[in-house]
């Protein structure tokens, strides 16, 4: 099956500035691909290209085999599209707003089922200058759907949202995959990329520095698993010593660098064996977060390099 | 153009507008509020030295000629002898933008040598108040030397020496006009000017602001759908606000128009015009800021110089004829023709300037609003 979104090369400036700088990367379809980045990477200005609203300086863009700048009219029957903040008129009513979609895109969804997909039912008479941030998100991502979208492009659709609201829209989110449609979405909240991708790319100055499963971005950039347990710093100094393993001592506590899982029955039985006073065994794994954290880091510094397509 | 869409998006105008009080209050209370100040209170604008166009229907004779040369030298008014049958003086005057015009009726000569009584008919609109009264005075100024003449020369202190010559007054157009009527048309073109032009304004450079245009360019909806549905709300209003405007100034003020389906036309196109144009204010406009700029620019001019609250033919020559080159003084004119004069000839060249105007101004418009950024 081809690509839903394929990119390759695609540059963006802006006078002197360059806002996206030969990306590459493709978007398997019926599945959530998560683009991460600090503000100001260049994921909005991304995402407006792949929907037609900014036309590239240079590259190639396909969605659903389509360029989205010359064939925005086709291309916009089929995808859905929330921008980062939604707004709409103010007088008009949630209900009204789904209608006025409906008739737009001459489709026949039922404005009610429709609004209490997004848990918005309650609000459908209710104007859209009287409903709250997470609302009105909610009533974006309902009219996004009006034309049964093949791909969804979701452009921090949780960015100020109370966590409540934040759960509904990954709920829907969820939803749309089980569907089989393709969710393209930008976020700086690694936990929401984590959560619901399939496929991670992490954008940072116009630049992808690393892309793959969330596991797999945190088993090439992440540090090993550790083990934490509650004792004297002389724990750390016999653990070196018996089992040349990693081991330091801070606040109270000892960690040690797991290279294996298996090592941790090994570390755990010359714990048991020091005679030595602990408490509080854990294991701790890097989240995508103490990655991305590290490589924006590390890209500021200089030291990482971007992956620059061949 | 699909039907259904652009219903759709009149329905979404339609109910923006009507949810918001205080653009209904301005686009239908505050005529009313307009068109009873100025009922109330009348006032006109004067000019230093006016055109007297005069009919001379008696052909040339010594006196007439005499008596023209003596008016001309008064220096109050400037004689302009034009070449009209005397019945179609009025509306001709009303036509021409002309506050004061004399008749010196046949035999004026030989009633003249004769010492019979003759009279001489001026012709003012009420609404030209200074130039009229300018021209009033010159013309009973040179009626009185000329009588005194005449008795002196002809008749000594004798009895039977009358004044020869009298003065008759009537107003411009057919019949008689009063402010208040020239105040339909000018306040209704009021309205049809700044009801569009300050909503599309601020609304075209707002909601690409706020990012409303770049949400409505990811749907089937077309740039013109979306124009043609605010000039069909606007035409309407214009429909109401018309209806709300003539019903007051004829119950509350007494006003005598004629309505005829000649003023449908300019009801239509005068929204028109002033919803691609301020759509197109807007759209020119980087910010709304600047855009309520241009927008102030373009519409105040026309608020006062298009004939709205005073007859073009009030003002000094060089003003009228740059609201000549205004596009809401066509609208208004062509109003004035049908509602009062009953001169559609008129009317139908005021229409087609209009209609014109509106067609380039909407292609301009359609072309130059973006929904969307490079």
């Amino acid at each position: 099956m081809p690509a839903a979104v394929e990119v390759d090369g695609l540059v963006k400036r802006y006078g002197t500035l360059t806002a996206v700088d030969r990306i590459r990367f493709e978007v398997a379809p019926g599945t959530v691909f998560a683009f991460l980045g600090p503000n100001g990477a260049g994921k909005t200005t991304t995402v407006e290209i792949l929907e037609g609203l900014r036309r590239p300086t240079d590259g190639t863009v396909r969605v659903l085999g389509l360029d989205p700048w010359t064939d925005g009219g086709p291309l916009h029957r089929r995808i859905g599209v929330i921008p980062q903040e939604f707004r709409f008129f103010d007088k008009i009513t949630a209900r009204e707003a789904v209608e006025y979609y409906r008739a737009l895109f001459g489709t026949s969804v039922d404005p009610g089922e429709l609004l209490a997909r997004v848990e918005l039912l309650d609000k459908a008479y209710s104007r859209f200058e009287t409903l709250s941030g997470g609302q009105k998100q909610k009533l974006g991502l309902a009219l996004s759907l009006t034309n049964n979208p093949e791909v969804c492009f979701l452009d921090e659709p949780t960015t100020g949202l109370d966590p409540h609201a934040r759960r509904a829209i990954w709920d829907v989110i969820r939803s749309l995959r089980q569907e089989g449609r393709t969710v393209f979405l930008t976020t700086h909240y690694l936990e929401e990329a984590q959560l619901l991708a399939d496929h991670v790319a992490i954008i940072h100055h116009g630049r992808i520095i690393a892309s793959g499963t969330p596991e797999e971005i945190i088993r090439a950039h992440g540090r090993p698993s550790r083990l934490r347990v509650d004792a004297p710093p002389e724990l750390a100094a016999l653990l070196q010593r018996e089992l040349g393993v990693p081991a330091h001592a801070a606040d109270g506590h000892v960690e040690v660098d797991l290279a294996e899982k298996h090592d941790a029955l090994r570390i755990l039985s010359a714990i048991d064996r020091s005679g030595l006073p602990w408490d509080h065994v854990a294991t701790e794994d890097e989240t995508l977060e103490d990655v991305f954290v590290r490589l924006v880091g590390r890209m500021d510094e200089g030291t990482l390099k971007a992956e620059v397509p061949p | 153009m699909n039907g259904r869409r652009l219903g759709a998006d009149f329905k979404i105008v339609v109910r923006s507008y009507t949810r918001n009080p205080v653009a209904l209050f301005f686009s239908l209370i505050f005529p009313i509020i307009l068109i009873s100040l100025f009922g109330l209170i009348f006032s006109s604008v004067g000019s230093s030295t006016t055109t007297l166009y005069v009919v001379n229907d008696d052909h040339g004779s010594a006196p007439s000629r005499a008596f023209l040369e003596a008016l001309n030298n008064t220096t109050v008014v400037s004689v302009s002898v034009v070449n009209v049958t005397p019945g179609g003086f009025a509306i001709w005057l009303g036509q021409n933008d002309a506050p004061v015009g004399l008749v010196i009726p046949a035999g004026f000569g030989a009633a003249y040598a004769h010492n019979t009584s003759v009279n001489v008919t001026v012709y003012t609109d009420p609404l030209a108040a200074a130039s009229s009264g300018a021209a009033v005075g010159a013309v009973d100024e040179v009626v009185n030397e000329f009588n005194v003449g005449h008795i002196r020369a002809s008749c000594g202190a004798g009895p039977g020496c009358a004044p020869v010559v009298g003065v008759s007054t009537t107003q411009v157009g057919s019949k008689v006009y009063r402010y208040i009527d020239y105040l339909i048309p000018g306040l209704i073109g009021f309205s049809i000017l700044t009801s569009p032009m300050f909503s599309l304004v601020d609304v075209s450079s707002s909601y690409r602001k706020e990012g409303i245009f770049r949400e409505l360019s990811l749907t089937p909806l077309t740039r013109s759908e979306w124009l043609a549905a605010r000039i069909l709300w606007y035409v309407l209003l214009t429909f109401v606000s018309a209806g709300i405007m003539i019903g007051a100034g004829v119950f509350l003020f007494g006003a005598h128009v004629t309505l005829t389906v000649g003023v449908l036309p300019f009801l239509v196109l005068g929204p028109f015009f002033f919803v691609s144009l301020g759509m197109l204010c807007g759209s020119v406009a980087k910010t709304p800021e600047t855009a309520a700029l241009i927008g102030n620019v373009v519409t105040f001019p026309m608020m006062f110089l298009s004939g709205t609250f005073f007859t073009v033919s009030s003002f000094p020559p060089g003003l009228r004829a740059f609201s000549h080159v205004l596009p809401l003084y066509y609208v208004i004119d062509g109003m004035n023709q049908v509602m009062l004069f009953g001169n559609e000839s008129r009317a139908v060249v005021d229409l087609a300037v209009v209609a014109v105007a509106g067609a380039v101004v909407f292609a301009l418009a359609v072309r130059l609003f973006r929904w969307r950024d490079e």
